[in-house]
């Protein structure tokens, strides 16, 4: 295996700074990882490539991540209102592709949500595109593989 | 027998907290764990219960799985294209013969001890039969089927062998479907996929609150905050023309957007401005503009939630299919439909529709499961208490079907289904007096 150690650790770096983003409600600033193009994608079919052509959990290009984010902040929504917070363990990032372009890149994710006094827990692969830029990446996708997708879920207020 | 007077009484007693006369029902009946068990004999045992449509299980050799109450089905496709309803137990020591949400087999094969039954459920083969000599004959042994019946594909099973047919009991609610299955756009309705979450509360407060607009305005504003002006004045409807008819049977229809009732009606309208991409891709495939419009009218989905007892709504432009877990837990299925064959700029905007608001990752959803994890909790205060269900029972009306009507944001659709739940809980079953 070859190893390329200052890419993995940009990457590395780079998806514990969006999950802190994420665990601390750092909304705007995590839109703004964004490719304008990109997609985030919550599939119901682990099996599935076609996200377009089949039906999602969340399918967010950047008009919906705006809104799902206005949702979460505006104070109006009684579930966004009582999350508490979520803790995320991102780990095991491996580059399964990398050229100057796009980094494809896996990791494992746990991510634990307090609800209601009752401890919800989340597993699953995340599967990233990033776009390499002068301070970082973009996103250019990122597809959030829940180890329960296809069984019945808790509902969501927060974003994976 | 004892034993069985006491059950009988559990029912009766149910019964009796639904107070017709006031329009409420006992807080218990959410988290009583007998009446639970009861519930799945009377109601879920004994009527007509919603399994599936037919376009989930396309061809020949296709299966879906499902519940019937607590009890798992399959429901499979054989090679004369019948469909067949089918106990998911080993006919041999009980194990289920078929896992998994839908896929395509040529036979159901148990696992523990590799009896094989063919997709009409009968015992094709098992390994060394000859101990079986004088004991059974194979054809004997079939898994155990369903009566199950149909209505525009969509299928119903039941235990109950004496029920009354499928389309007398949904009587008024048909016209309803009819109405209801002109979302395809042209095109036979089919289902595109599903979403799947539960929630920590009773199946009833889902009953419930498929016929319930007044909680719209405040559970889901920030949804209705997060659409474009146009579209949000749609959902303003608690002020407009809608109505909740009680359809008998506990059936009910909550009409919020009245323009959107029949949707090959009014097609000479112009296209609204958010469905212009659609258009366009629609034109751009080849499709005439009276097709784009018929489409684009389509895609919206219905101005009206059914409400169908006791476990499946066409809502909108969904399925929405509930089914117990115990008395303090129920799982939900959103059920996206689109048209088959239809072209797939529209099945792929009715998918992204139903992302937007549905499933546990929609921008409604959420909301809605919160309201109801509150009202489980909170129906557990004090020794003694009522639901109310009584919005607007003074001020009802006669429809032009000669149902009782009421205003958009009334009760009446509830009332009608906690009728309904009061004469079946009422009922000796059909299905326990036929096992002894
Ligand atoms: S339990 Fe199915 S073959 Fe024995
Ligand atoms: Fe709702």
């Amino acid at each position: 295996m070859k190893s390329n150690t200052q890419l993995l650790a940009q990457v590395t770096e780079f998806i514990g700074y969006e999950a802190d983003l994420l665990d601390h409600k750092g909304y705007q600033e995590w839109l703004t990882l964004w490719e304008e193009k990109g997609l985030y994608i919550v599939p119901t079919d682990l099996h599935e490539t076609d996200y377009l052509g089949t039906l999602n959990l969340a399918l967010d290009d950047a008009a919906m991540r705006r809104m799902r984010v206005a949702r979460l902040e505006n104070g109006e929504s009684v579930s966004a209102d009582s999350v508490g917070y979520t803790v995320r363990m991102m780990s095991r990032v491996r580059v399964l592709e990398a050229t100057p372009e796009l980094v494809t890149v896996r990791c494992a994710m746990t991510l634990n949500e307090l609800r209601h006094g009752k401890l919800v827990t989340y597993p699953g692969n995340v599967e990233y595109q990033l776009v390499p830029a002068e301070d970082g990446f973009t996103i250019q996708q990122k597809v959030v593989k829940l180890l329960h997708a296809e069984g019945f879920l808790r509902t969501v207020s927060f974003i994976f | 027998m004892s034993e069985l007077i006491a059950k009988t009484n559990i029912g009766q007693q149910a019964a009796g907290m639904v107070d017709t006369e006031h329009g409420r029902v006992r807080k218990e009946l959410y988290s009583d764990p007998e009446i639970f068990e009861e519930e799945m004999d009377l109601v879920f045992n004994n009527n007509w219960i919603y399994i599936g449509h037919e376009s989930e299980v396309p061809e020949a050799g296709s299966f879906k799985t499902a519940f019937v109450g607590r009890h798992p089905v399959i429901m499979s496709r054989d090679r004369k294209m019948n469909i067949h309803v089918l106990q998911n137990r080993c006919r041999h020591r009980g194990a289920t013969v078929c896992e998994g949400r839908k896929g395509k087999t040529k036979a159901f094969t148990c696992p523990y001890h590799g009896w094989g039954y063919g997709l009409d459920g009968s015992l094709r083969a098992l390994p060394k039969p000859e101990e079986y000599d004088g004991v059974f004959d194979k054809k004997d042994m079939p898994l155990e089927s369903l009566r199950w019946e149909s209505y525009q594909g969509m299928v119903f099973a039941t235990f109950n062998k004496d029920i009354q047919p499928l389309e007398d009991f949904l009587g008024g609610a048909k016209k309803w479907i009819d109405l209801f299955m002109k979302q395809g756009g042209g095109y036979p309705l089919k289902v595109l996929g599903e979403h799947r979450f539960n929630f920590p509360g009773n199946w009833k407060i889902q009953l419930e609150n498929t016929t319930d607009a007044y909680h719209f305005p405040i559970v889901h504003k920030s949804f209705v905050t997060s659409l474009d002006d146009a579209t949000a004045d749609i959902f303003d409807f608690l002020d407009g023309e809608g109505f909740v008819e009680d359809l008998g049977n506990g059936h009910s229809v909550m009409v919020m957007i009245p323009q959107l009732i029949d949707l090959e009606a009014d097609l000479d309208q112009p296209i609204p401005e958010r469905f212009n991409e659609l258009a366009q891709a629609l034109r751009d495939e080849g499709k005439t503009e009276d097709e784009v419009k018929k489409l684009v009218r389509a895609a919206h989905g219905t101005g009206f939630n059914l409400n169908l007892f006791p476990n499946v709504s066409c809502s909108m432009a969904f399925f929405r299919v509930l089914r117990p877990v115990s008395v303090d837990e129920t799982e939900i299925q959103h059920v996206a439909l689109g048209g088959e064959g239809a072209p797939a700029a529209f099945n792929q905007k009715r998918m992204r529709l139903h992302e937007h608001f549905q499933g546990p990752m929609g921008f409604g959803t959420p909301d809605d499961g919160e309201a109801w994890e509150r009202v489980q909790k909170g129906s557990m205060a004090g020794t003694d208490g009522w639901i109310l269900v009584n919005r607007g029972m003074t001020r009802l009306r006669t429809s032009e079907d000669g149902n009782p009507q009421g205003a958009v944001c009334s009760e009446t659709g509830m009332r009608g289904a906690y009728y309904q739940y009061k004469k079946a809980m009422s009922t000796p079953s059909a299905v326990k007096s036929e096992e002894k």
